[in-house]
């Protein structure tokens, strides 16, 4: 007989009482819904997650799930989870921030984290701007988007973050769009649930400074293929990537960092003896 | 066959019965790699292994081999608290880079100094000191010697000089070459008989007087290793880490050690990084630390504040080099003081401890990062070069027995709970990740009791009346500072000598060298420099002192800072300079000297 398990948890407990100071309209209530969904879906107890960020709009929501939660200094998000994960091996650890906290003031620290590849989710919200400063281009604006602090456009390349994620070693490598929540709830369970470091961008419009980007919802796409577990399959599909294609590109294999703080403790006595002459 | 040659007439100076026989000084030099400082490092070890006190600092370059590499060793009958002022002796296994460090080991009055005629003429900064010098064919007496090296020549004969016993020095060697084999052992042991053998033929004498202890219970440690080992006694399970000279070995004793006992360490790619990590790991209740030196503290401000604006307590080592920027990496310096103190943007009150010597840096750290947990709040722990890669014989320390007590909540009532609510003691109960009702959101940003954001002037003025009160109104016991007299009668003394940190070693030598002058000497050496312990300090240097105080700034920052904060009462002097020459206990009791007849 199967009988259908009834879920520990709703959505709604993970989700806080708090007002979110984002604009109405903006790309980030749905990466909390999915988010919320997504820690139902897995069972983890509200007490047992940590949600950690950086600065900047997206970097606010910590405060607004029912999570243990850390909102740190710019850019430093991947830090602060990285120690928390290492010390506390029992926490689920999200890391949640966005394109100008993640990518340019944080960039070392994301080449990094995909490197040492410790088990723990980073959720970024891209939107292509910086919005808590009123709209400057951040590293995957358009090289011609105007703004007063860079008129006419940056003129730069924009950051490929799925690339530099694949390139520096995650091990999960995903895109979302914030619009589709069953697609996203799905990709955050599934990032979580991976092992070692999983990085999932989501294309999060900001209707303020970024209205065009209101196209985004019939510009992304479904990848068409399934995720691959071999790097240079993955790194081929992103070289024809639009920056609008959806889904899991990669699921690799690479064991977790193991290296952690222990439950219990030797005496630190011990350590004296070898200073005996 | 050595030969001996006396360069220049010189009086011989009466030497003070002090002087004879219960400390000397010598050095070993050479180019890196040349193992100068393994040989001085055996040495040390066996003299500790004889009974006897003592403190090597090491001299090197930039350069990873070839630069210049010196031992500076002191052995004495007493603790020894810093590098000697003056150097009985030195066997040089080259002159490659001599000019470089020669200053740092001025050659005594009737000093002695070896060289190897192969390795060139003795160089005129030698020359001129006026030391006997001696020529000794180092490696031709390694060559022959199979399997024989020039540094055990030089051990030989500074063993011979120093007096200490073959037996020992050979304990100590055998121990380091068991996984070399009996071959390499039995080379050591010709090498130190034929340098022993040199020693006696330069008609010279330095012999320690006997040790008064056996010692027993004796340990060699540096005080980046101390550090490390009080910081874990004092409970810290994880360190983040970040490379940098002179810090690195904090990092380097921390990450074995912590795995041996249930930790870890985890290396960062900056110390931007480090210090976050720190307080990500002290977030999820696990005491923190990092270790650092002058630039990496630079990066990791931002970072301390939000430690301190969050209440996540972390304690971060700083052993100072010579600064600003990059500056003299391997000389040390006291120079991070303005930093340590008001590096902070916004009004961010923390602590600061200093260690006063190389045993002390057990202790200060252990303390710091008790002060740290119990106060939630960061705690700096400034250090230097000069103590912190120094190599001291010491008494083992026992357990000063501070250990990290954070106030957490147990469980959590259905009215929810606030993160930063005011009490009585102006410390909010932390919550744990994991407690079931204790989620909250640790915020660097002004926030409300329950750590909600807040622009309101009301929550931003009690959460930093709070956090000032928390640190200022704590009880530090009489651990700021360490008080010594060097008369047993409590009349006021005729000088105070106030310094901090590490300078308190030089400070104390001096106070020893004018008590045989009778004169009188308070020392006031501070180890918490912030908060400053103003009530206390101003009841030490009394009413009517003159009061010398003493630090390794270029600008004064110490003098600055207590002038900051409080009137300081009588006569001031003030004797300030930077490194990298290390402030000595005689240029001290000059400034003292100077100022009596004046």
């Amino acid at each position: 007989m199967n009988v259908q398990q009834q879920p520990a948890f709703k959505a709604g407990d993970y989700k806080s009482d708090i007002t979110p100071i984002w604009c109405p309209g903006c790309g980030d209530f749905h990466v909390l819904l999915s988010a919320t969904k997504a820690l139902a879906e897995l069972g983890t107890p509200p007490e047992k997650i940590a949600v950690i960020s950086g600065i900047g709009c997206s970097s606010r929501i910590p405060a607004y799930t029912n999570c243990y939660g850390f909102h740190g200094v710019h850019g430093r998000s991947l830090a602060l989870g990285a120690g928390l994960k290492v010390a506390r091996p029992d926490l689920t650890v999200m890391v949640m921030s966005g394109d100008g906290d993640g990518f340019s003031i944080g960039g070392n620290h994301f080449l990094h984290a995909c490197r040492r590849n410790i088990d723990m989710t980073y959720i970024v919200m891209d939107n292509r701007v910086y919005g808590m400063t009123k709209g400057q281009p951040s590293p995957t604006t358009e090289p011609d988007w105007d703004s007063a602090l860079s008129p006419g456009g940056t003129g730069l390349s924009p950051f490929h973050p799925l690339v530099i994620a694949l390139a520096s070693g995650a091990n999960f490598v995903a895109r979302s769009f914030s619009g589709n929540i069953k697609a996203t709830t799905q990709t955050i369970v599934e990032a979580v649930r991976h092992p070692g470091f999983s990085f999932v961008e989501i294309l999060s419009p900001c209707v303020t400074f970024r209205p065009d980007e209101s196209s985004w919802k019939t510009q992304t796409h479904s990848a068409s293929v399934e995720a691959t577990d071999d790097p240079a399959r993955a790194a081929r599909r992103i070289m024809t990537d639009d920056g609008f294609n959806v889904g899991i590109l990669y699921r690799g294999k690479r064991k977790p960092y193991d290296i952690h703080v222990e439950d219990t403790f030797k005496d630190p006595a011990i350590l004296g003896e070898e200073f005996a002459v | 066959m050595a030969v001996l040659e006396k360069v220049r007439d010189r009086e011989t100076v009466a030497q003070t019965a002090e002087a004879a026989g219960d400390s000397i000084a010598f050095a070993i030099v050479g180019s890196g790699g040349a193992g100068a400082l393994t040989a001085g490092a055996i040495l040390l070890e066996a003299a500790g292994k004889a009974g006897w006190y003592g403190l090597m600092t090491r001299s090197v370059g930039p350069q990873i081999r070839g630069g210049e590499a010196a031992a500076l060793i002191s052995l004495a009958n007493r603790p020894v608290d810093c590098p000697a002022e003056e150097y009985d002796f030195l066997v040089a296994i080259d002159w490659r880079n001599v000019d470089r460090f020669a200053k740092e080991m001025p050659l005594a009055e009737n000093a002695l100094a070896i060289g190897d005629p192969a390795a060139g003429e003795v160089p005129a900064i030698i020359v001129n000191t006026g030391a006997t010098l001696a020529q000794t064919e180092l490696k031709e007496l390694a060559g022959a010697i199979p399997g024989g090296r020039e540094n055990m020549i030089a051990a030989g004969i500074a063993a011979g000089l120093a007096g200490l016993p073959i037996e020992i020095v050979m304990a100590v060697i055998a121990s380091k070459l068991e996984s070399k084999g009996q071959g390499a052992i039995d080379a050591s042991r010709r090498c130190l008989e034929v340098g022993m053998q040199q020693a006696r033929a330069y008609g010279k004498s330095y012999q320690l007087r006997a040790p008064s202890t056996n010692g027993n219970g004796r340990w060699l440690i540096t005080g980046n290793e101390a550090v490390g080992l009080g910081a874990v006694r004092g409970g810290v399970r994880f360190a983040a880490a970040y490379p940098i000279t002179p810090a690195t070995e904090v990092l380097e004793w921390l990450s074995p050690s912590l795995r041996k006992i249930g930790g870890a360490l985890l290396q960062a790619e900056d110390e931007l990084a480090s210090i976050n990590m720190a307080i990500g790991a002290s977030f999820g209740g696990r005491a923190s630390i990092t270790a650092t030196s002058g630039p990496g503290l630079s990066l990791m401000v931002e970072a301390l504040g939000l430690a301190i604006a969050s209440e996540v307590p972390i304690v971060v080592v700083d052993v100072m080099r010579g600064g600003p920027s990059t500056g003299i990496p391997t000389k040390s310096e006291q120079s991070d003081l303005n930093i340590a103190v008001y590096g902070c943007h916004g009004d961010a009150p923390h602590i600061v401890v200093a260690p006063l010597s190389v045993r002390d840096c057990l202790f200060s750290a252990q303390w710091a990062v008790y002060l740290a947990e119990a106060m939630q709040t960061a705690a700096i722990i400034l250090s230097d070069q000069s103590i912190g890669q120094a190599r001291a014989l010491i008494d083992s320390p026992i357990d000063n027995g501070f250990i990290a007590e954070r106030k957490t909540v147990k469980s959590v009532s259905e009215e929810g709970y606030n993160r930063y609510a005011f009490t009585d003691d102006n410390i909010s109960p932390m919550a744990v990740p994991g407690l079931p009702g204790g989620q909250y959101t640790a915020d660097g940003l002004t926030h409300s009791i329950r750590g909600l954001p807040s622009t309101k002037g009301e929550d931003h003025q009690k959460q930093l009346d709070k956090r000032r009160d928390k640190v200022e109104k704590f009880d530090y016991g009489e651990h700021w500072a360490a008080i010594e007299h060097n008369v047993r009668d409590k009349s006021p003394p005729e000088f105070n000598l106030l310094t901090w940190g590490s300078l308190a070693g030089p400070a104390r030598e001096a106070m020893r060298l004018l008590s045989n002058e009778g004169i009188s000497v308070k020392l006031i050496a501070m180890r918490l420099i912030a908060p400053l312990r103003k009530q206390e300090l101003l009841t030490e240097l009394g009413e009517t002192a003159r009061t010398l105080i003493v630090e390794q700034t270029h600008s004064g920052q110490f003098h600055q800072y207590l002038r900051a904060k409080c009137d300081l009462p009588g006569e001031i002097r003030h004797f300030h300079r930077p490194g990298p020459q290390p402030i000595g206990p005689k240029e001290i009791c000059d400034q003292i000297r100077d100022w009596k007849s004046s």
